[in-house]
């Protein structure tokens, strides 16, 4: 039965539901497109401002637990998709055709996103997950006239639907050995038992969700979908929907003990290596910005995924704050694309030649883009170099030598491309055809988000001890 | 808090030259310049008021310190501190960098705000580097400064010779470091958890780890672990493919930076780091050391004769010295360390001199190719006479500082390693060969063209005198430099003494 109590640990889920409603009904009413804008913002705000008071609630809702991950979660979903609001506004008038349906969108999918960090129990879980995946195959394909977002939107929506077929048969088998569909009930009958099925149905499940966050041997939709989709619809995409599905791989890594069996674990581990090895050769010699940022987002992963093999507390530390890190410097260098692409003109400003010499052009929009990939690199003093350190640290801790050496591998490799396109950007200017941002873009909501975004980088470089902090604190609690 | 000042001045001169673009380009110039001089005289400063008495038992002496809390979950701190060798080499960045300013003046033309941001945040990084005691921070700043090297080399570089582009001898440069980089990362952060579970405190203190008792299993890897990135930095043959490129490429000031003071980090990270944390691993190691340096002098030598570009002559020529500074940071003496540090310091002023004046050649006659040079003494006034000076310093004529080093490193050595300075002797004379090769090719020799050009004005004429003096200075009265680093000097020559006796100790246990 619902309390009183529920309510108030769901109130951000519901406030954001709430303003999808309203801006639905808005636009029903009258379009305008700025107004539509601010409400998302602001009912995503009011969501930021919900969650102390949903934290503190005495009793967790049915088929969901408010613990410290699952703060941690929603915070972060609800800045990223802060910040794309912020972006997509100006992206977006140029946009011919309606454009508030976009708002309408993404805030079913923060929706979707906020539950699935919260989400206990298999049902809520699989409800979550399609929230947010079903509004992402509009979003993607939201410039439908540009072939390439609606390849990608109907990309997306097959290889997706295969991949939920992949987690339910996954459930179903778990299900069918155990009896349970709740978190814990999963993790005591399992306990008991694992045998070949309850493997098997791990197995699947991991597949699922790996094809979400595009571990390698699932990853072949990524580049495809993140050049096609408009850049909004992709910083959606590299940051809310990874974001939640890694954070709930992370809750059933540490409640389910299927995940200590020793050849699952090689299994992850195997996967890792090839996820951030595969990822960083990929991306080697890529022309195209969007789908270079996209195979970098899988070697990401694969670095992540060095948690989710380790398990215990320091895991979810480093997952805390890698996935930090990763989403200010995703956010920023998605934020330049957006802006030299604002906006909307057709395709967006994907290829290298684009970003030739935008130092000499745009100074600030090229630190930002250099600050964002010195800190994809791993660079000290950006926020991606205590992310590395995290992640480095844990995998030296739990002696896992060879993920390490991948880790190692994998950045120096990573580099390669990483310093091809910072250089890129202070190449003097040829005499060609090019796109630039708007001379006032600076001004905009868009272009300050993104300065603070880049700047937030810069601080979690050099003073990460209240990120840390604020990580540990709720890390203990989960 | 002087030392978070000498770190924090060229960073914030680097910002400021920056912004004063918009002032014309004489600007950045000048703040880039007084900023570096700034590092000099406050290091200077510090030298002469410094009390440099050797330490009492035990405790370890530092002449300044500066601690505070950074990372508290981890036990990082901003640790600092200050000792006879930084010193020695934070005065030196600041010359140099002084001189890397100086050397660009003309040589850069545009963008001349961000080239000296650049430049001014590779030193920033580099005086980090040669004061930070907590080992995450000396990580952060070994890699930082990185970043700028990469950009001088990609964007103000000469293009090379045959396909060779500047952004790939760049790319190169930062991959090899990074790379080898991140493998004393993960040293740092082992060792950092094997101190853990033998005490349950984390720490990243120099003082805390010094005395952490590694299992014998993992030790000897987290030294390699340390000992590779040092060695590309150094660089010791094997990792040295990065190097000749990077020079070639780079324009005069990131030479001079290259060859003055980032190699020196990679001796003095040997020195204070890996030496100290790993005494028993390193004395083990210390045949292999001795002989990887071996391989460098010859090699660097060998390959330095058959040069035909000027600047990757010089670039050779570096590989050869450092060989000299790893036997002698390997031989457990405290008067070849000695030497060895001398030998940075003449390393510095020779090789400096020595890619100055070839971008000074650069500058008039447009090209590094010694075989369209020759008889250019006649030519140019003044300069070959400077180079000639240069040359005979970097041969390791008495009287100049490399001398000095040199001898005092085989001379430590000999004692130890007899074999070792036998063989490392032949690298003085292939010295000679280079030397006078790059002269004879450069200066003397039929004239490739005819026409006077131009001599040197007063900027040029300064630097060269500058390094010239220093070079006689501390080749004549080297006691100065010697006195400030016996401190350093004794207790790392005694570690290898000690390690025997505590191995047979250890034995004693057992059995």
């Amino acid at each position: 039965m619902l309390t009183l109590e529920n309510l108030v640990a769901l109130l951000p889920l519901i406030v954001v539901g709430t303003t999808a409603v309203v801006v639905m009904l808005g636009i029903a009413w009258q379009r305008h497109h700025a107004l539509t804008a601010i409400v998302s913002g602001v009912g995503l705000l009011i969501g930021l401002a919900c969650l102390p008071i949903a934290s503190g609630a005495l009793s967790a809702p049915p088929l969901m637990t408010m613990d410290g991950l699952a703060v941690m979660g929603s915070v972060m979903v609800l800045l990223c998709a802060l910040v794309t609001v912020a972006l997509s506004h100006h992206y977006l008038t140029g946009y011919i055709g309606p454009r508030e349906e976009f708002y309408l969108l993404l805030l079913c999918a923060v929706t979707g996103a906020l539950g699935l960090v919260a989400s206990d129990h298999l049902a809520s879980l699989f409800i979550s997950l399609e929230l947010l995946s079903m509004p992402l195959y509009g979003m993607l394909a939201y410039s439908f006239r540009a072939e390439r977002s609606l390849e990608a939107g109907i990309k997306y929506l097959v290889l997706s639907a295969a991949a939920t077929a992949f987690l339910l048969f996954g459930m179903a088998l778990i299900y069918a050995r155990t009896g349970r569909l709740d978190l814990a009930g999963l993790a005591a009958g399992l306990a008991a038992s694992p045998d070949t099925w309850t493997l098997a149905g791990a197995v699947l499940m991991l597949v699922g969700l790996g094809f979400k966050l595009s571990i390698v041997p699932f990853h072949t939709w990524t580049p495809d979908v993140y050049q096609g989709g408009p850049a909004p619809a992709t910083i959606f995409l590299a940051t809310v929907s990874k974001l939640a599905v890694f954070i709930l791989l992370v809750r059933l890594a540490i409640t389910a003990p299927i995940f200590d069996s020793e050849w699952l674990h090689t299994l992850v581990t195997l996967l890792a290596l090839i996820t951030m090895l595969g990822g960083n050769l990929l991306a080697l010699f890529q022309p195209n910005l969007k789908r270079l940022l996209g195979y970098s987002s899988i070697a990401h992963f694969g670095y992540l995924l060095v948690a989710v093999v380790v398990g215990g507390t320091l895991a979810v530390e480093t997952t805390g704050v890698y996935l930090i890190t990763y989403l200010v410097t995703t956010l920023a260098a998605f934020g330049v694309v957006t802006q030299v692409s604002s906006p909307f003109h057709g395709e967006d400003a994907a290829g290298l030649h684009h970003y030739r010499g935008l130092f000499w052009r745009r100074p600030w929009l090229a630190a930002v883009m250099t600050v964002s990939f010195l800190s994809l690199a791993g660079i000290p003093l950006t926020a991606g170099f205590i992310g590395k350190f995290y992640v480095i640290a844990l995998g030296v801790a739990d002696s896992q030598w060879w993920l390490v050496g991948g880790i190692v591998a994998g950045s120096a490799i990573g580099l390669f491309y990483y310093l091809r396109v910072m250089v890129t950007l202070y190449l003097p200017e040829p005499g060609m055809r090019r796109r630039d941002a708007t001379n006032d873009w600076g001004s905009r909501v868009g272009g300050l988000t993104l300065l603070v975004v880049a700047v937030l980088i810069l601080v979690i470089g050099v003073y990460p001890a209240p990120v840390i902090e604020w990580v540990v604190e709720l890390s203990g609690a989960a | 808090m002087i030392l978070v000042w000498l770190i924090l001045i060229p960073f914030i001169g680097g910002l400021l030259c920056w912004q004063a673009e918009t002032w014309g380009d004489r600007a950045p110039r000048w703040i880039a310049l007084v900023t570096m001089l700034f590092v000099l005289v406050i290091s200077l400063g510090l030298w002469i008021t410094g009390d440099f008495a050797l330490p009492g038992e035990g405790t370890r002496h530092w002449l300044l310190e500066w601690r505070a809390p950074w990372i508290p979950r981890f036990g990082i701190e901003i640790h600092l501190a200050m000792d006879g060798l930084s010193l020695i080499l934070v005065a030196l960045t600041g010359f140099l960098g002084a001189l890397a300013v100086l050397c660009s003046w003309h040589e850069i033309a545009h963008r001349v705000g961000f080239f000296h941001l650049n430049l001014l945040f590779i030193l920033g990084g580099v005086v980090g580097v040669f004061l930070a005691l907590d080992l995450f921070l000396f990580f952060l700043f070994w890699e930082m400064m990185l970043v700028p090297m990469y950009f001088l080399i990609a964007l103000w570089g000469h293009s090379g010779s045959h396909g060779q582009t500047r952004i790939r001898a760049a790319t190169r440069f930062f991959i090899y470091t990074q790379a080898s980089g991140l493998l004393m990362l993960v040293a740092i952060i082992a060792l950092v958890f094997v101190h853990y579970s033998n005490t349950g405190e984390l720490s990243f203190s120099y003082d805390t780890l010094r005395g952490t008792d590694v299992p014998e299993a993992l030790a000897p890897w987290l030294m390699l672990g340390f000992f590779v990135a040092f060695a590309v930095k150094l660089p010791v043959v094997p990792f040295h493919g990065w190097l000749p490129d990077a020079h070639a490429q780079a324009p005069t000031a990131g030479s001079v930076d290259l060859a003055g003071i980032l190699l020196k980090t990679a001796a003095y990270g040997i020195l204070r780091f890996a030496l100290p944390l790993f005494p028993e691993e390193s004395q083990a190691f210390a045949p292999v050391a001795m002989t990887l340096g071996l391989v460098g002098i010859i090699y660097g030598a060998v390959l330095a004769c058959g040069q035909q570009d000027i600047k990757r002559l010089i670039a050779y020529t570096s590989i050869s010295h450092m060989g000299f500074v790893l036997i002698a940071l390997y031989s457990g003496s405290e008067l070849a360390i000695q030497g060895a540090i001398i030998l940075m310091v003449a390393h510095a002023f020779s090789s400096a001199g020595l890619f100055i004046l070839s971008g000074q050649l650069y500058e008039r006659i447009h090209t590094r190719d010694m075989r369209i040079m020759g008889g250019l003494w006649g030519r140019i006034p003044v300069l070959p006479g400077f180079t000639l000076c240069f040359v005979a310093a970097s041969l390791g004529m008495p009287a100049t500082a490399n001398f000095v080093g040199e001898f005092m490193v085989l001379f430590g050595t000999f004692p130890s390693a007899p074999v070792v300075v036998v063989i490392a002797s032949v690298g003085l004379v292939l010295a000679a060969i280079y030397s006078l090769l790059l002269m004879q090719r450069v200066h003397y020799g039929p004239e490739y063209r005819s026409g006077g050009l131009r001599g040197p004005d007063l900027r040029e004429y300064g630097m060269m005198l500058a390094l010239l003096v220093l070079t006689l200075f501390v080749g004549l009265y080297p006691q100065p430099i010697l006195d400030i680093t016996t401190p350093i000097a004794g207790p790392a020559a005694e570690l290898f003494q000690q390690a025997p006796t505590e191995l047979a100790n250890r034995a004693g246990e057992v059995n």
